[in-house]
């Protein structure tokens, strides 16, 4: 039964096809009213998110390392490759290990604190920083520009009106806090920018905020209101925050010089002291490693070893500090960054800009493990090859939507800009149950494209015990070009002819779908 | 919506039509990015964009216009600065404005020799530019003399555009010194921007192309015909020409082929830092390189060889990135935002941002003429187009500095002139604003990121921050090793030619310092800062006078100090400040 669920949840996942979108726009848009008139089952709760942003795009081939892809990696970039020998092992994992530097994440992993999802992206990926990043935060298609973001279009529907009305006794503390000068697309909501930004918790100037009068109906009276608004704003929080910061600690030792650290020191101590803000937000930068992302020497060393160690080791300690507050149960924490890095390394010792990437969500309330498999990597890539995705990011918004932060399902979509996205396993008890997933493992199967390479044709056969199925052709850039198969398919062996003419010579990856199951194959067109 | 098909474009270059593509392209734009529309549609509603175009405004020149060309123009203004305006029309000032300096200032010298660290190329008070690298402390040193170096231009501005231009362009074109790890090629990327900035913009582009400090932050040094590296290939048409515009479809191909074309540019270390780019032809692909339809029918670079290959193609591609309208628009468009407003909607598309595009294209490419009809324009000088711009950090500080003729420490004590100029960098830097190490490559997201803009210098970590800025520096001033700086609240006040009239003081005091002047209520609260309790005016000009005729008199001296500090830090907590 839970199974027909699953499957039918699934069918409707269909995001992409004309019909559901039109069906959906009207009640992801309506009119405010719409909104508010959705009954909040209780959708505040204590739960807290913290965002961990890696800015410039992380190379994830270096940092979850597909050891079963190792002989064609090694070819693609044998100038950055990790010696598989120092890899960090996972239990369990034989075939997927860790960058060396992440010791501390390793550990974590090994105890059953860390979901690792493979291959994050979006169809069309957008190799420009600015537009993957905005991509990321407003959770929109590659082909179109949200001017809210996820984690605002969220807030907004548990917290309506806001800044209107605001601080509440029900919820007296800031909606979102960004550590630092600075405040992300992602809390932007349908008013204004949902989050604070500090820097220094415990000491906030005491602002004259008097009598602040009536703003014109222009230009100007727009700016001026938004000032005014800040100042009220800081006032009325800057209170709630130092008020949790003199009354939260840290207990665990954070270590120096790692500024990632001093950030999630600083979430900690909030969330200890009271403070009810449910989602935060930290940034780590200098993932864009075009050049000497290692160190020639020693591929262990180098400029993205050092992120990744401070990455590692703050998660690490943050976890540490909140088992120890025991606030443990209540706290989860997810990486992610604008986009991975190409498969070929350059001759600079670093990477360019790439498409799909693993992610890491971590706290006591993750199903331990990796979803999905390890990317596959061609035996002769081009500079352009990519790694393609196999879930969207948004299947792991929606999860922490639905999951973490208990939204129904209108509500979710509402927050995915009206679209459906399938969840993942990733927290326990979700909806999306471990066991529906890892079914899906046995009950589909593709085998490799014949003949391949090919020229004109090729046919790829594939297995599903019945549902919906699809099957796309992704060119090397990890674009989505052409759908191959879509529809119900009946439970039994099915072949595809896939009509290569007018294809240029190059690598290309057949991707079937089901659910949230994906299984990619390499085809290489002569 | 044309921003779709354009990324679409982008990312998957050649492809045959699916299902899903189909089905996308047929969803009309609106449903797509519903919440943008109604955004828009309710920015429009309730604030009504203008419809002034680029015709020269030929209406009185009232002096809230000239203060709001200065505010605009200049780094805040001095009340000295515009009563020598006063009188002349808006075209005269703008063209006094645009009427820049082209000497070049004398370059950044070493005022970091100490007890702790001598730098054996370099004696103090000598300029380091030319000098050898020596090692890295001496360069992290450097960085911080250069940028104390660029906020004392600043600080010691002419009254003309040329300080907001270099500004302006080191956004554009943005590098990070941090990243460049030489201050030499940091200090001439800036002495680049600055001979360049009022110039020809394909001159600009080709001299960013080739500077050292480009060639290193965008790997450009490392583009080979072997090892084709696309870093600033992409940037020099996603930000620095063509841009991300509706029109602007250039695809990932073009990326690449464009990439070609630059390979061969290298640096010599070794060398003098001004002769240290050179190219090199065995490393520079020599075949033809086909761009996209976008640039044309049949837009092919016609590969060279030989020493003057880079400097061909690179002229043939800069022809190639200013033959599409899309550069001229996507320029005009970034002065637009730097100037008047980040909100363009079609009507400032069509009646603004086109005719300064022709403007530019017509000129060759040369930037005096636009920012002279935009300067001179109804639209610029439209009553709905002032006070809406949210100071950036540096002319939130910068700005605050001149207004108030803090004095520096003098030249003759180079480390503590350039300690002070760095501390006033610092709390430009406490806001988000480093000089000289931006963000990103896309410069300061405060003038490109949608939907908020100007509104991202403002939040709960940077407000406070600026307004303890103001409070310490009308009260104790600023003190650190360097010396201290004080804005001091009576000799600004003396300024006015009636400081003893309560009203007068007032009503100059908020002219000079707040772009849009507060209600009848918040006035009067100001007001009783002077006169608290509704006490009658006279003791105001009583205060006055007793002090002016007693200096030295420290009781009378501290009522009018304390009642001057509390009305400008009044008027300058008031969110009106905050605006230009």
């Amino acid at each position: 039964m839970k199974r027909r669920n699953f499957l039918r949840n699934t069918a409707a996942a269909g995001a992409v096809l004309p019909l559901s979108i039109a069906d959906l726009k009207f009640r992801a848009y309506g009119p405010n009213a719409v909104l508010a008139s959705l009954a909040r089952a209780a959708a505040q709760t204590d739960r807290v998110l913290v965002l961990i942003q890696l800015n410039g795009g992380n190379d994830g081939l270096n940092t979850l390392i597909p050891l079963d892809q190792y002989s064609n990696l090694s070819k693609a970039r044998q100038n950055v490759l990790i010696p598989d020998n120092k890899v960090l092992g996972l239990n369990g994992k034989p075939a997927t290990g860790l960058h060396p530097a992440m010791t501390g994440l390793q550990g974590l992993y090994n105890n059953g604190l860390v979901s690792a999802v493979q291959n994050v992206g979006y169809p069309s990926p957008n190799f420009s920083h600015f537009r993957s990043m905005d991509i990321w935060m407003s959770a929109s298609d590659s082909s179109e520009t949200y001017t809210t973001g996820w984690v605002g279009r969220y807030l907004d529907n548990v917290f309506p009106g806001y800044p209107t009305g605001y601080p509440t006794s029900a919820m007296p503390d800031p909606l979102a806090i960004q550590i630092g000068s600075g405040v992300s697309l992602a809390f932007m909501g349908e008013n204004m920018n949902l989050a604070m930004a500090i820097t220094d918790p415990s000491s906030f100037y005491n602002l004259v905020t008097g009598s602040t009068g009536t703003a014109p109906n222009t230009p100007a009276g727009r700016e001026l209101t938004y000032v005014r608004t800040i100042a009220q704003q800081t006032q009325q929080y800057g209170t709630a925050i130092k008020n949790a910061a003199d009354k939260g600690k840290n207990l665990a030792t954070y270590p120096s010089g790692n500024r990632l650290a001093d950030q999630l020191k600083i979430v900690a101590r909030l969330i200890h002291g009271g403070l009810k803000t449910p989602v935060y937000m930290v940034t780590q930068g200098g993932y864009d490693t075009h050049s000497q992302q290692v160190d020639s020497a020693d591929t262990t060393k180098g400029a993205h070893a050092t992120l990744l160690q401070q990455l590692s080791d703050a998660i690490k300690v943050f976890q540490d500090d909140l088992t120890r507050l025991e606030v443990q149960d209540r706290v989860a924490g997810m990486t992610f960054s604008e986009f991975g890095r190409r498969v070929m390394s350059n001759f600079s010792t670093g990477t360019d800009h790439g498409a799909a990437a693993p992610l890491f969500v971590f706290g006591t309330k993750v199903n331990p493990g990796i979803i999905g498999n390890n990317p596959v990597i061609a035996s002769t890539v081009t500079v352009s090859d990519n790694v393609p995705m196999d879930f969207d990011f948004r299947q792991v918004y929606a999860t922490v939507l639905k999951d973490w932060f208990e939204m129904n399902d209108a509500e979710v979509r509402d927050a995915m800009g009206g679209k459906t996205f399938q969840t993942l396993p990733i927290f326990k008890g979700g909806s999306t149950r471990i066991e529906d997933f890892t079914d899906l493992f046995a009950r589909l199967s593709m085998a490799d494209p014949y003949p391949n390479p090919a020229r004109e044709q090729t046919t790829v056969s594939f297995f599903t015990d019945g549902g919906q199925v699809s099957m796309y052709l992704y060119d090397a850039m990890g674009v989505r070009i052409r759908t191959l198969a879509s529809g119900k398919h009946r439970g039994g062996n099915h072949e595809v002819q896939v009509d290569l003419s007018g294809l240029r010579p190059g690598n290309y990856f057949v991707q079937l779908e089901q659910g949230t199951q994906r299984i990619t194959r390499m085809l290489f067109v002569q | 919506m044309d921003r779709k098909s354009f990324f679409q474009q982008i990312s998957s270059g050649r492809r045959e039509s699916s299902p899903e593509q189909l089905s996308v392209t047929a969803i009309p734009a609106e449903q797509l990015a519903p919440r943008k529309q109604k955004q828009q549609d309710a920015a429009q509603r309730t604030t009504g964009r203008l419809s002034t175009g680029v015709t020269p405004y030929t209406g009185t020149f009232t002096e809230d216009q000239l203060r709001h060309l200065l505010r605009r123009t200049l780094f805040g203004f001095r009340k000295t600065e515009s009563d020598a305006f006063k009188g002349m029309t808006a075209s005269q000032v703008v063209d006094l404005l645009l009427t820049t300096s082209t000497t070049a200032p004398t370059p950044p010298v070493n005022n970091y020799n100490s007890g702790t660290y001598t730098d054996p190329n370099v004696p103090a008070g000598s300029t380091w530019v030319n000098a050898s690298f020596t090692d890295g402390t001496a360069n992290a040193l450097r960085n911080f003399s250069l940028k104390s170096w660029w906020m004392g231009l600043m600080l010691n501005q002419d009254a003309t555009i040329l300080e907001k231009m270099v500004l302006f362009w080191h956004n554009h074109f943005a590098t990070e010194m941090d990243v460049v790890g030489d201050a030499r090629y940091s200090y001439l990327t800036n002495a680049m921007l600055r001979k360049d900035a009022m110039g020809n913009v394909k001159t600009l582009v080709k001299d960013v192309t080739r500077d050292a400090g480009m060639l290193i932050y965008l790997n450009g040094y490392l583009n080979s015909k072997n090892a084709p590296d696309e870093n600033y290939a992409r940037e020099l048409q996603e930000l620095f020409t063509v841009g991300k515009g509706p029109n602007s479809k250039y695809t990932e191909d073009d990326v690449k082929a464009v990439a070609k074309v630059l390979t061969g540019w290298r640096i010599n270390r070794l060398s003098a830092p001004a002769s240290a780019v050179y190219f090199d032809p065995t490393r520079h692909d020599t075949g033809n390189k086909t761009l996209s339809s976008f640039y044309g029918t049949s837009a092919v670079i016609t590969g060279r060889s030989g020493t003057n290959a880079g400097n061909d193609e690179l002229n043939d591609l800069v022809d190639l990135l200013f033959a599409q309208r899309e550069t001229a628009l996507h320029i005009c468009r970034k002065l637009y935002r730097f100037f008047v407003y980040y909100d363009i909607d079609a009507q400032a598309e069509n009646d603004v941002i086109a005719p300064l595009a022709d403007t530019f294209i017509n000129s060759g490419f040369e930037i005096k003429p636009v920012l002279s009809q935009l300067l001179k324009s109804e639209h610029f000088f439209d009553s709905l187009n002032q006070g809406c711009m949210i100071k950036s950090p540096v002319d939130h500080i910068v700005g605050f500095l001149r207004q108030w003729n803090v004095a520096f420490p003098a030249s003759s004590n180079i480390p503590a002139q350039y300690g002070m100029w760095n501390d006033a960098r610092a709390f430009c830097q406490i806001q988000g604003m480093d000089i000289g190490d931006p963000p990103s490559v896309a410069g300061w997201p405060a003038w490109y990121q949608v939907p908020s803009y100007y509104q991202l210098w403002i939040n709960s970590d940077t407000f406070p921050k600026r307004n303890q800025f103001q409070d310490l520096l009308i009260s104790t001033g600023y003190t650190s090793r360097s010396g201290k700086i004080i804005a001091d609240v009576y000799t600004f006040a003396q300024q006015f030619p009636n400081p003893e009239n309560a009203d007068k003081l007032l009503d100059d005091s908020i002219k000079l310092l707040l772009p849009i002047p507060p209600d009848a209520t918040m006035r009067a609260l100001l007001k009783a800062n002077l006169l608290p309790g509704g006490i009658p005016d006279f003791n105001w000009t009583d205060e006055w006078n007793q002090y002016k005729n007693n200096p030295g008199n420290t009781l009378f001296k501290n009522i009018v100090y304390t009642k001057l500090i509390m009305l400008y830090k009044s008027i300058m907590n008031l969110a009106e400040y905050q605006l230009s």
